[in-house]
């Protein structure tokens, strides 16, 4: 039993540490936020350099074969940057899929440019009616000869307006809600009949609602199985969703740092805020729900990496976590900042958007809870 | 990063069940349960334990310990609370214990560990004053030097199991001068000495563990001083670590969840089992997961630990976390048990009653209402971790 990093996990922590570091500070961060696409492609080719945009994939495919603990200690440390660059549309979504249920051509054809950063992607999984049920899809995949016709609409997908490749999860079967009949399917995003909206969420990112009209694409761009979609993204939304995860950890660390930091230097009543027991005992509180979080991140991340028989319940069960006590971290530390704590000139604020957008991505605490719940109670 | 157990773990694993269910037996069990049998049957399961070298996982080897690392001091503690045993008394074996052996001096340790280890010596402690809580350094029980001898004068109280005692290690006020945790000793008191006193307190849950502990004039020879006068506040904090992280007691929270929920099961409300309520099913999620949390960040400070690190400020956060825990998991028990957590049973059988939980729950829970408060309440520990860990 060790909770221990290996050399190589640490070392790419440093790495992505020093980005955030040396060339992530919130100013930057705001400017990139504010262009049109809200991330730089420049950094995107400093992030293939580095080889980081290599990490999950398969050594057969010039990936670093990484596993769950590694995309952890680079999430994280993305977190405490609120790095906006899409790592997780582009390399744990789009390119987690492919890798997952992928045919050896299309992962030979696309992953190498995913990691070389020739390639942005997108999975538009969610729609107007979904919420929080991933198999809630109406958006329909009909076979016709050898090619595959899609109508319909996903909306909020992140990296949507970037993206030149794009994961359509469609229904080419079943009812509504049925895990069964949904169909992955590989589309350019220019394709004739795909129309983007793109618009900006809270935390910075800019997504896309994407329309298809009679849209035309090989049957051979199916990712995995016809009809069987939903067994390749349900293990890579897992996976993503330890990730954010991770991210939120890094999220929660900083918002405990900075609020810290500033009690111990603010004064009124002529005493630094941080000595009053009132607001020590809050902190105290944040730092146990900081602590507690990474314990069972820590948890989920053995699970899924040893592919332990409790993973989906840790996974489940770490998520409700991450909403409930990021909400509280996030929700002290504008309390504790006082009117600076509501300014949009801080940046405590932008780290409890990008925390809440976390929170409801790929279901929230409630969600997550009634999920462990079944897994748990029911007989 | 891996938490899986090796081969050689699982082994050993199976040893420590296969331990348990033979000499954890049902006889033991029952007099363990009946209050006229409880102190005997502790020390014969004690005596259990060091037959079997396993007594004292916590003590370095060369004194009687194990000498196990930390995955099987948690295979040790998990199945222990899995079986349904609790931890052995902590006065002697998880207190004194590790104090003597860090600063007693030899003759010391030849005299007072044998006798902890085999349980022939029931060990309390005089920590806690009628004016001295949370705030510890402020106790006032005197103790004046008259030739070979300490003449000890003052009151302890909520002294658990007094009544059995052989022994006090008493923390007491050796100098005035300076700050207050400057003038404390820590001595070792013979329970049978002339002019103490034990006078019981009825808690809560209607039982009698506490005391509170008279000394009047109680003569003790100098020779029962640990270290040096005045430093005891050294040695005692150096305990409090110590006894903090085993106050979190996750194991047996987990256990104790566990049998809720299987109480929960066979509890009916309006035709269906009380487990199937949504309502009730997140109360229950609601700790678990917490607890799935905590049993982490307990091997984190046991990694920490056993890579040499010692139990800071950790140990505060495990206490708080741990009592909350306790408390949650006593809570939901009490209200799964409805009307029948208010049941004073006396005489009559369960079957007489018709319910065969209420009255454990209710004294758990009573009783359980003292771990956030002892050890240090858990506002102090938020104290510590502020100073120690925040630097506020």
């Amino acid at each position: 039993m060790n909770f221990e990093f290996t050399e190589e996990q640490g070392m790419l922590r440093d790495s992505v540490a020093r980005f955030v570091q040396d060339s992530y500070d919130f100013d930057t961060r705001c400017k990139i936020a504010a262009t049109d696409e809200a991330m730089s492609r420049e950094n995107w080719q400093t992030f293939a350099e580095l080889g980081w945009l290599s990490v999950p994939f398969a050594e057969s495919h010039g990936g670093f074969g990484g596993g769950p603990v590694d995309t952890m200690v680079m999430m994280e440390e993305f977190g405490k940057g609120i790095v906006l660059e899409p790592y997780l549309a582009t390399v744990l979504l789009f390119g987690g899929l492919l890798q997952r249920g992928g045919s050896v051509e299309q992962q030979a054809e696309i992953i190498p440019r995913i990691i070389e950063g020739g390639c942005q992607g997108a999975f538009a999984y969610l729609e107007r009616q979904s919420r929080h049920q991933l198999a809630d899809i109406k958006t329909t995949a009909t076979v016709e000869g050898d090619q595959l016709v899609l109508n319909g609409e996903k909306v909020v997908v992140f990296n949507g307006a970037s993206a030149d490749q794009l994961i359509v999860a469609a229904r080419s079967s079943g009812e509504q809600s049925d895990e069964a009949g949904i169909t992955l399917v590989l589309v350019p995003a220019d394709a004739a009949g795909v129309e983007r909206t793109a618009y900006r969420l809270m935390d910075g990112q800019v997504v896309a609602n994407i329309t298809f009209s009679n849209v035309q694409v090989p049957v051979a761009d199916i990712v995995g199985e016809l009809d069987n979609g939903y067994a390749v993204m349900g293990p890579v939304i897992t996976q993503a969703n330890v990730a954010l995860a991770a991210e939120a950890l890094g999220i929660m660390g900083q918002l405990n740092a900075k609020t810290l930091e500033y009690t111990k230097t603010r004064k009124q009543f002529d005493v630094a805020i941080g000595s009053f027991q009132a607001l020590q005992h809050r902190m105290v509180d944040t730092f146990m729900a900081y602590e507690q979080v990474k314990s069972l991140l820590y948890r989920a991340v053995c699970e899924l990496d040893g592919a332990g028989d409790d993973a989906a319940a840790c996974v489940h069960a770490l998520q409700v976590l991450v909403d409930r006590n990021g909400r509280k971290i996030f929700g002290e530390a504008i309390q504790l900042h006082g009117g600076m704590g509501i300014t949009d000139e801080l940046d405590i604020g932008h780290y409890a958007k990008r925390l809440m957008m976390i929170n409801t991505t790929f279901g929230n605490g409630d969600y997550h809870q009634a999920k462990f719940n079944e897994l748990r109670y029911s007989a | 990063m891996d938490t899986s157990f090796a081969p050689e773990d699982l082994a050993f694993r199976d040893e420590v069940r296969a331990f348990f269910a033979e000499a954890y037996d049902a006889d033991l069990q029952a007099r363990l349960n009946n209050l006229e049998t409880f102190k005997d049957a502790v020390i014969d399961w004690q005596k259990r334990l060091y037959k079997q070298g396993w007594i004292a996982p916590g003590w370095p080897k060369e004194y009687g310990g194990t000498g196990w690392n930390a995955t099987q001091k948690f295979i040790f503690e998990t199945e222990r609370s899995a079986a349904g045993i609790r931890d052995v008394i902590p006065f002697g074996l998880n207190m004194v214990g590790p104090v003597i052996y860090a600063f007693g001096n030899e003759e010391q340790k030849e005299r007072f560990l044998p006798g902890i280890l085999q349980s022939d010596d029931w060990w309390c402690q005089g920590y806690s004053e009628p004016g001295a809580g949370s705030d510890l350094a402020s106790l006032k029980t005197r103790a004046v030097r008259e030739g070979d001898e300490y003449v000890v004068t003052g009151a302890k109280i909520w002294t658990s199991y007094a009544q059995y005692a052989d022994w006090i290690f008493c923390l007491v006020r050796t100098s005035s001068e300076g700050k207050k945790q400057n003038g404390i000793s820590f001595l070792l008191i013979d329970m049978n000495s002339p002019g103490i006193k034990v006078n019981p307190i009825v808690s809560i849950d209607n039982h009698h563990s506490l005391n509170e502990v008279e000394f009047n004039d109680v003569r003790v020879p100098v020779a029962n001083l640990i270290g040096e006068q005045d430093k005891g506040w050294t040695y005692a904090k150096a305990l409090l670590a110590h006894e903090r992280t085993a106050i979190a007691g996750v194991a047996d929270s987990k256990r104790s969840l566990a049998e809720t929920r299987a109480f929960a099961e066979r509890e009916v409300n309006g035709g269906k089992s009380l487990l199937s309520d949504p309502l009730f099913q997140k109360r229950l999620s609601d700790i678990e997961i917490e607890l799935m949390a905590l049993e982490f960040t307990e091997l984190r400070v046991l990694a920490t630990v056993a890579a040499g690190g010692a139990p800071g400020a950790e140990s505060s956060m495990l206490k708080i976390k741990g009592t909350e825990m306790q408390q949650a998991v006593q809570e939901l028990r009490m209200d799964v048990a409805a009307y029948y957590q208010g049941v004073l049973p006396n005489d009559l059988t369960a079957e007489q009653l018709g319910h065969d939980f209420g009255s454990q729950a209710r004294q758990t829970y009573m009783y359980g209402r003292a771990s956030t408060i002892y050890g240090g309440s858990n506002e102090v520990q938020k104290n510590i971790i502020a100073k120690a860990v925040l630097g506020l």
